[in-house]
C-alpha cells in the first residue's frame, strides 16, 4: 500500500497531468465564448432592423444636373442625374490619377444615373453637393466638410484623406424610372 | 478574544465589535490616517484627490440625471430639455454633471502633467501609472458615450465620426462597425447602449481607481524631489497634514466648478448641441468636446484614415510604456536641466494640437497640427530615451528632510545616515 502511496518519479517531457490541464483549460475556454457569444451576437442588428432594407425610388422628378438624397437602412443615398458634361469629365480621367481606380462604366448601371452612399468613407460625414447651393468642391462632384475630402462626377475619391470612393448600394432598375435599394 | 477576530485598537465598543469581525475601520486608519506621507508635496499632489472626489459628483449627478432621461432617438433631446425647464434642480444637476466631465479632464490633465514632470511613472512605479492610463482610457470612453446622450447634433456626428474610426481597419472594420451600431448607421440600438455602458464605465472606474490606489499605497506616493524618503523624518502621517491640504485645493477646485456652472456653463459646450440629430445634414464644423482635441488634431494631421487613427491610438498607448522609454533614473525634472526645457516643449506642443483640433482642417492648421504631432512622437520615442545617456543631472538632495527644514531645526539622529547615491 505505501509503495502505490508514493510520488512518482519526476518525469521527463508531459505527463498525464499536463494532459488534463490542457484538456480541461481548452474545455473551459470553448465554454467561456460559447456562453460569451449570445452576448456579443446581441449587440449586432436585430431581425427588425435587418428588414427595413429596401427602398423604391421614382427618377422621373431629378431634373439633369441635379439630385436627391433619400434614405436606406438609415443612411442617405445620392441619386444624381448627370449632365453630359459631367459623364465625360467623369470618363476622361485617366485611372492613374485615381487614389481608388474604378471606371466610370463600373459605377454605374445607365450612364446618367449615378447612385451612390452619401457617407464619406473617411469617417462618415455627409459630403455637401447635393443642393445647387451647395460647394462641390475641385471636381465637381461632392465636398465634406468636415475633413475636407473631394469627390467626382462619378463619386470618386480625388483629394483628402478618405480612402476609397463613395460606396455603392446594391440596387435595380425596375422600370425605366424605378429603381429599388437594397 | 476569540480566535479567528481581528485584534482591533479602537475603544468604541461597535466600532471595536464590527472592526473584530471586519477590519474596515483598521484598514482606513492605515490607509488614510497614519498612512506615512512625503512632507515635501506641492498643491500638484491635490489632483489625485481632487479627480476621486470629481468622480463621485460624476456618479452621484448622472444617477439622477438617469432618472429622468428616455435613451430613444425620438425622446432623448426633449427629456433632457424636460429636466432643463421642468424637473426640479434638473438644470443644476445637468450643468454640473456636463462642465463636471471638463472639471474631470481639467483636473486629470494636470494630474498627468505632475507624473510626467516629477518622473511619478518610473520605478518602482510603473505599473501604478499604466493603471493610470487604464483609468484616463475608459475616462475618454465614458465621456464619448455620455456626450452622445442628449443626442443633439453634435452628439450623433461626434458618435458617427468616432465609431467610423474602426473602419479604418482592414477586413474586419466594417463588421466591427456594425456590431458596435447594432445597425447600419447611429441609430436608436446604438444610443440604448451607449446609455448601458454610459452607466455602467463609471463603476468600472471606480474598481481600477481602487487598484491604482492600492498600488500606491504599496510604493507610497512620489514627491516634488523625486527621492524616496528615508524614515520617519521625511514623512508626515497622511491625515491631518494631507487631509487639510487637499481640503484648500477642494475649496478651489469648487470655486472654478462654480464659477462654470452658475456663470457660464455652455463656455466649454458647443451650441449644435442644442440642434436636435439629423441624420442627413452633417453641421458645417464638427469638433469634439475640448478635451479629446489633442487626440483629434493628431488623427487630422495625418493624411491617411488608417495612418491617422492608428497614431492617435498610439499617442495614449505610448504612455503605457512611457516607463521604459524614459531611461534617465533621475524622477523629477527639478534635477534635469536638458529634459526641462524639451518637456516645456512637449506641454506646449499639447497645448497647440489642444487649439488647431478645433480648428478647421485647412492652413495653416494642418502644417502646425503634423509639427506639433511629430514633435509629441519626438519626445518620447527619440528626446527621452536619448537624455538618460546624454544628460548630466545636477545633485539630488541627501533627504526630504533636510531642504524642508533648512537652516534650523535639529534633525533626528539617523536622518542623514545615507546620502542619496548619485544617479
Amino acid at each position: 500500500m505505501a509503495h502505490s502511496m508514493a510520488q512518482p518519479a519526476p518525469q521527463e517531457g508531459e505527463t498525464r497531468r499536463d494532459f488534463l490541464q490542457l484538456v480541461a483549460g481548452s474545455f473551459a475556454a470553448v465554454g467561456v465564448g460559447a456562453i460569451a457569444w449570445p452576448f456579443i451576437s446581441s449587440m449586432n442588428p436585430a431581425r427588425d432592423t435587418l428588414a427595413v432594407s429596401t427602398t423604391d425610388i421614382d427618377l422621373k422628378p431629378i431634373a439633369a444636373g441635379s439630385a436627391i438624397t433619400v434614405v436606406w437602412r438609415g443612411k442617405p443615398v445620392f441619386v444624381r442625374n448627370r449632365t453630359e458634361d459631367e459623364v465625360k469629365a467623369a470618363r476622361n480621367v485617366p485611372l492613374s490619377e485615381l487614389k481608388d481606380p474604378q471606371p466610370d462604366q463600373t459605377r454605374v448601371k445607365k450612364d446618367q444615373w449615378l447612385v451612390v452612399i452619401g457617407i464619406c468613407t473617411h469617417l462618415g460625414c455627409i459630403p455637401l453637393g447635393q443642393k445647387p447651393t451647395d460647394q462641390r468642391g475641385p471636381f465637381g462632384g461632392w465636398f465634406c466638410p468636415c475633413h475636407g475630402s473631394a469627390y467626382d462626377t462619378s463619386g470618386r475619391i480625388r483629394q483628402g484623406p478618405a480612402p476609397t470612393n463613395l460606396a455603392i448600394p446594391s440596387y435595380a432598375f425596375t422600370s425605366d424610372t424605378q429603381i429599388r435599394i437594397g | 478574544m476569540a480566535t479567528g477576530l481581528h485584534k482591533s485598537d479602537f475603544q468604541n465598543p461597535v466600532i471595536r465589535w464590527v472592526d473584530a469581525r471586519l477590519p474596515v475601520f483598521t484598514m482606513m486608519q492605515k490607509e488614510y490616517g497614519t498612512f506615512p506621507t512625503p512632507r515635501n508635496f506641492n498643491y500638484f499632489w491635490n489632483f489625485g484627490a481632487l479627480a476621486m472626489v470629481n468622480l463621485v459628483i460624476m456618479i452621484a449627478t448622472g444617477i439622477f440625471l438617469a432618472m429622468n432621461y428616455t435613451a430613444h432617438t425620438g425622446m432623448a433631446f426633449d427629456s433632457v430639455e424636460r429636466i432643463m425647464r421642468d424637473v426640479n434642480y434638473g438644470w443644476l444637476l445637468r450643468y454640473a454633471h456636463a462642465n463636471g466631465a471638463s472639471m474631470f479632464f481639467i483636473v486629470v490633465y494636470i494630474h498627468i502633467f505632475r507624473g510626467l514632470y516629477y518622473g511619478s511613472y518610473k520605478a518602482p512605479r510603473e505599473l501604478l501609472w499604466m493603471i493610470g492610463v487604464v483609468i484616463f482610457l475608459l475616462m475618454m470612453a465614458t465621456a464619448f458615450m455620455g456626450y452622445v446622450l442628449p443626442w443633439g447634433q453634435m452628439s450623433f456626428w461626434g458618435a458617427t465620426v468616432i465609431t467610423n474610426l474602426f473602419s479604418a481597419f482592414p477586413l474586419v472594420g466594417e463588421s466591427i462597425v456594425t456590431w458596435l451600431w447594432g445597425g447600419f448607421s447611429v441609430d436608436n440600438p446604438t444610443l440604448n447602449r451607449f446609455f448601458s455602458l454610459h452607466y455602467l464605465m463609471p463603476f468600472m472606474i471606480f474598481g481600477v481607481v481602487f487598484l491604482h490606489v492600492a498600488a500606491l499605497h504599496i510604493t507610497g506616493s512620489n514627491n516634488p524631489l523625486g527621492i524616496d524618503p528615508k524614515g520617519p523624518q521625511d514623512t508626515v502621517p497622511f491625515h491631518p497634514y494631507y487631509t487639510a491640504k487637499d481640503s484648500v485645493g477642494l475649496v478651489v477646485y469648487f470655486i472654478v466648478f462654480a464659477a462654470l456652472v452658475f456663470f457660464f456653463p455652455n463656455l466649454l459646450g458647443h451650441a449644435d448641441n442644442y440642434i436636435p440629430a439629423n441624420p442627413l445634414v452633417t453641421p458645417p464644423h464638427i469638433v469634439p468636446e475640448w478635451y479629446f482635441l489633442p487626440f483629434y488634431a493628431i488623427l487630422r494631421a495625418v493624411p491617411d484614415k488608417l495612418g491617422g487613427v492608428l497614431l492617435m491610438f498610439g499617442s495614449i498607448a505610448i504612455l503605457f510604456v512611457l516607463p521604459w522609454l524614459d531611461t534617465s533614473p533621475v524622477r523629477s525634472m527639478r534635477f534635469r536641466p536638458l529634459a526641462r526645457p524639451f518637456f516645456a516643449v512637449w506641454c506646449l506642443c499639447f497645448i497647440v494640437l489642444l487649439y488647431v483640433g478645433g480648428k478647421p482642417p485647412e492652413e495653416p492648421f494642418v502644417t502646425i497640427a503634423r509639427v506639433a504631432t511629430a514633435y509629441y512622437f519626438l519626445y518620447f520615442l527619440v528626446i527621452l530615451p536619448l537624455l538618460g545617456r546624454l544628460e548630466r543631472p545636477l545633485p539630488l538632495p541627501e533627504s526630504i528632510a533636510r531642504p524642508v527644514l533648512r537652516g534650523g531645526g535639529p534633525l533626528p539622529a539617523g536622518a542623514m545616515s545615507k546620502p542619496m547615491e548619485k544617479a
